[in-house]
């Protein structure tokens, strides 16, 4: 473990800003995306059985 | 031989692919959860602080996987893409769209988190400089590749389209491998190669690897998701969906 506090594992030593920017702008995008095409499946076997009574 | 192309053209097809992929999919998916997981914990937590970077050098442990994944899926669209041209196989095309915007998503990725990491160690977000100019053209010829496919109704000629941008762009992935030895470039030189030995602590090479293996999982978990997706949407009124009521 290279912390000795949350205080500085949350600041990162001065470079907060920085890292999590880079940490965070990942994980939103890379849950947001998994999500996305979910919706898009979602949509699309929503639509399907209607098709296949027709 | 015959036996054996026979084979791999089956998957080649789009109803025998689908239900591949389908039971493909959760394997994927929590891959990438575990050694994403095991990826930040490494980074985060086990990684010691580095020397000169201090805490600033963890952003290598995203930015690096996302350029890697950039730069690879796009030589996976430029593969598949060639397969479609040279075969004329639906599943082709369906696979370069279905990889797209995950590629351009790691292209944006790998220069946002680079932008955040340039500011602190290097004074600036940007610089026109070729490693730097070389990756923001290969999320531009994300875009363009999306934009062209959509700009065009009959999917397969999308298709056949975006397939020759997909191939004519591939000569930039080496220009972007090989940027920071051809020019003099602010971006410091590869970290890890097949020929050296790393120039890095093992823990963070480790975890390196470790996410841009869980990297490559979310990738293919999402890209298959996609072409399922694709799949359906284009072939919905054909008889093999039809006939499986397709789950």
């Amino acid at each position: 473990m290279q912390w000795n506090s949350w205080q500085e594992f949350l600041t990162m030593r001065g470079y907060g800003l920085y890292v999590w920017g880079s940490f965070g702008a990942c994980a939103v995008a890379m849950i947001l995306e998994p999500l996305w095409v979910r919706n898009r499946w979602n949509a699309i076997r929503t639509r399907q059985p209607r098709q296949e009574r027709s | 031989m015959s036996n054996s192309i026979i084979n791999w053209f089956k998957y080649a097809s789009p109803a025998s692919f689908y239900p591949l992929a389908g039971r493909m999919i959760p394997w994927f998916s929590w891959l990438a959860v575990v050694l994403i997981a095991s990826g930040v914990w490494l980074g985060l937590f086990v990684a010691p602080t580095d020397a000169q970077q201090s805490e600033g050098y963890r952003i290598i442990f995203v930015h690096v996987p996302a350029s890697w994944m950039s730069m690879f899926i796009y030589c996976v669209m430029a593969f598949w893409s060639a397969l479609g041209l040279a075969f004329n196989t639906r599943l082709s095309g369906m696979m370069t769209a279905a990889l797209a915007p995950t590629g351009a998503m790691f292209a944006f990725l790998s220069l946002w988190t680079g932008a955040l990491w340039g500011k602190p160690m290097w004074g600036t977000w940007w610089v026109w400089d070729a490693r730097l100019t070389s990756q923001l053209i290969l999320f531009f010829l994300y875009l363009g590749f999306i934009a062209l496919q959509s700009a065009i109704d009959d999917p397969r000629r999308a298709d056949r389209a975006g397939a020759l941008l997909a191939l004519v762009g591939v000569v930039n992935i080496p220009v972007i491998y090989f940027s920071v030895q051809w020019w003099n470039t602010l971006h410091q030189g590869a970290s890890v190669s097949l020929t050296k030995a790393p120039s890095m602590a093992h823990v963070m090479l480790e975890g390196m690897l470790v996410m841009a293996l869980g990297f490559w999982s979310y990738a293919i978990a999402v890209a298959l998701t996609r072409v399922r997706c694709i799949i359906l949407e284009r072939e919905i009124t054909s008889e093999w969906i039809k006939r499986n009521a397709v789950e």
